[in-house]
């Protein structure tokens, strides 16, 4: 058993670290570029243009 | 506005408050001795003052029923007023200090006006009074627009809003007299700090319970920014205030942290208050109001997904460029200046988004000083994120630090981004709060654009040089290999500085002040309008056609 010291937080940032880092950027890239969530966010980013000023309409 | 409360609402709120008066109560009684005492005066008569405000308009009669239709926007009306009064108080103070560096005897002899007790005053004034404010006042009402529903209660925003600005108000006060944690941007001491988190967890609640309720499928990119922004700022807080009180009667308390743990949790906490308070929140205002304000909608939603989190992971680890050359390991050091170069992608990323945006709307830009202001607040924030991260680098950094070129960084970041997206933000939206067509003066707007750009300007152009000569001064040997400066050789050379930075500051100030004045005045329009509509409904069409006999 490694002793849970200093040296093995060091250790498990220094790699595990990255590879949560590398994971969690392809993911994003992932969702992001996905095809089909286009008409999605095309329609997200219009949504919020010409509404009428009230709640559940 | 207490008028727009159910019964229940405003009972609640006389509970609270006067809960409240007695936690003031029992702090004046039980730190008589210590300056808590003080401050649990200040608690005691903000609760009973909000105490008869409520109890005046207790009995008015009990709201219409059909407000639950529209929008519950009386948080934002009053945030955006207070958030311009902060605006004024925290820069006027900005200005004095700055000209206490340039005339160190305008302290007046006076200990509460020293420059350790006001600088405080001025970065919390900014930060949390002016910036925090408009990011509430701003995110109640971008959470309701975008998820097309209200919010759940009505009480619990202003609890949020009000109790928001008794810490503020806990916290300025406190510095004046000398309370202070001395942790940057941390300052308030941990009765103000369990306070903050009880607030904030309301906060992050209201968002969390309009969400839920949302119609609109999608979460728009806006509201993942300022969730960011509570979350983190919470997680933020709560670490780095981790204290122990001397005793429950005693202001003063100790960090849990020691030593380069200290330093490192401290400057964890300051980065990530520069990143999530100052940067994702106001990222959120910027990917609303400005595709509303141009009329298009952002140009790259997609960018707008991986920029955002580029900048919440990314982020995170950038806290320890803060510390270079100090005790802190040397590869920690390496890790921060890395991810601050790195940080560069998203923060241009968005910084472009913005641009591109407005690319083809440039004839409004020429026009809109509101939309102008967004622009140039897209431009800086381009400028400052590309400075902070050149700054990250060990090499630069060991010229940079210590010296005024970080008050130029943080000046660009804090007048030229943070200050400039939130007056567009503002003038943008008070229009739409308070029924009119635009504001009162939209000549008044373009003063105030040009008094907050060339403000900015000299401002920021004043502390580049001053910094950089400061720091090749300290670091010029003469032939013996002794320094070929004093410090106080240094000191006297940013005197010229000094004078021209206390300038630009105060057009910046006088731009907020004139805001503020066409705020007030926007709303005292409004509200003449309505009386007037109001009054021509009540004339008889036929109002010529038989003179009234006295007696009738
Ligand atoms: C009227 C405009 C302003 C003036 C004249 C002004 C002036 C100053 C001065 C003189 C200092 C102290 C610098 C030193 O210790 O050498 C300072 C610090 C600071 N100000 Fe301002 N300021 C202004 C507006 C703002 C705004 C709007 C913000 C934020 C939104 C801001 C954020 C800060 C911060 C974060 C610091 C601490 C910097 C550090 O520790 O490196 N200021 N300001
Ligand atoms: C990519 C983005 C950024 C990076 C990498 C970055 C990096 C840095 C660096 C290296 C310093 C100097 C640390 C020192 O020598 O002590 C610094 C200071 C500072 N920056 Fe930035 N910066 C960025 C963006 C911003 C923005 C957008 C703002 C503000 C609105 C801002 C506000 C500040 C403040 C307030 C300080 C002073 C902290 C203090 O010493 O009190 N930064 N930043």
């Amino acid at each position: 058993m490694m002793p849970l010291d200093h040296g093995t937080i060091v250790a498990f940032a220094k790699s595990w670290g990255l590879f949560y880092l590398i994971a969690m950027s392809v993911g994003v890239m992932v969702y992001a570029l996905w095809p089909s969530n286009r008409t999605r966010f095309d329609r997200a980013k219009t949504s919020i243009l010409d509404k009428d000023d009230k709640p559940w309409s | 506005m207490v008028s727009n409360l159910t019964m229940t609402e405003r009972r609640l709120a006389v509970v609270i408050l006067i809960v409240l008066s007695l936690v003031g109560l029992t702090m004046s009684v039980a730190g008589r001795a210590d300056l808590m005492g003080t401050q649990g005066f200040i608690v005691l008569a903000f609760s009973v003052g909000l105490a008869f405000v409520v109890m005046s308009d207790f009995y008015s009669p009990t709201p219409d029923p059909k407000r639950l239709e529209r929008y519950f926007d009386d948080p934002t009306k009053a945030g955006i007023v207070l958030s311009m009064i902060w605006a004024v108080i925290g820069m006027f103070v900005g200005v004095w200090v700055a000209a206490l560096l340039a005339w160190p005897d305008l302290t007046f002899d006076a200990a509460w006006a020293s420059f350790g007790r006001l600088r405080p005053v001025h970065t919390s004034g900014v930060i949390f009074g002016f910036g925090g404010n408009a990011l509430i006042a701003t995110s109640f009402h971008v959470l309701q627009r975008t998820s097309q529903g209200g919010l759940p209660d009505q009480l619990s925003p202003w609890f949020v809003l009000i109790g928001y600005n008794l810490f503020c108000v806990v916290a300025a006060s406190g510095y004046l007299i000398g309370v202070t944690q001395s942790k940057e941007y941390a300052e308030p001491e941990w009765y103000a700090d369990i306070w903050l988190v009880i607030v904030w967890v309301v906060y992050f609640l209201i968002y969390i319970r309009t969400l839920a309720r949302r119609k609109e499928p999608h979460i728009y990119v806006a509201n993942w920014y300022y969730m960011a922004f509570i979350l983190v700022v919470a997680v933020l807080h709560i670490v780095n205030n981790l204290a122990v009180p001397v005793s429950f009667g005693h202001a003063k308390s100790y960090s849990l942290f020691s030593g380069v743990q200290d330093a490192m949790t401290q400057w964890w906490y300051g980065h990530n208050a520069v990143a999530f308070f100052l940067t994702a929140g106001f990222l959120g205002m910027m990917y609303y109001y400005l595709p509303k304000r141009a009329g298009r909608p952002i140009y790259s939603y997609r960018l707008s997904i991986i920029s955002f989190w580029g900048i919440t992971f990314m982020y995170m680890w950038a806290g320890s460029h803060h510390l270079h050359y100090t005790a802190l390991p040397q590869w920690v050091q390496t890790l921060g200046m890395t991810f601050s170069l790195v940080l560069l992608v998203p923060s241009w990323a968005s910084a472009g988004n913005a641009l591109a945006t407005l690319n083809g709307a440039w004839h409004k830009v020429r026009d809109d000083a509101t939309l102008r202001f967004m622009m140039v607040a897209a431009v800086f924030y381009g400028l400052a994120t590309f400075e902070g991260s050149f700054m990250a680098i060990r090499a630069v950094n060991s010229l940079s630090h210590y010296t005024d070129w970080t008050v130029g960084h943080v000046h660009a970041g804090a007048l030229g981004w943070v200050a400039m997206i939130t007056f567009g933000s503002i003038y943008a939206l008070v229009p739409w709060m308070w029924k009119r067509e635009a504001m009162y003066s939209p000549k008044l707007v373009e003063v105030h654009f040009w008094l907050a750009l060339s403000g900015t300007i000299i401002y920021v152009f004043t502390m580049w040089n001053s910094g950089i000569i400061q720091g090749l001064m300290w670091r010029t040997y003469n032939e013996s290999g002794t320094l070929a400066y004093s410090f106080i050789d240094s000191v006297s050379a940013m005197h010229p500085y000094y004078i021209a930075r206390t300038f630009g500051g105060l057009l910046f100030l006088l731009g907020a002040a004139v805001g503020l004045y066409n705020v007030l005045m926007t709303i005292r329009a409004s509200r003449m309008e309505l009386a007037q509509a109001e009054g021509d409904a009540d004339i008889p069409l036929v109002a010529t056609a038989r003179a009234v006999q006295p007696g009738e």
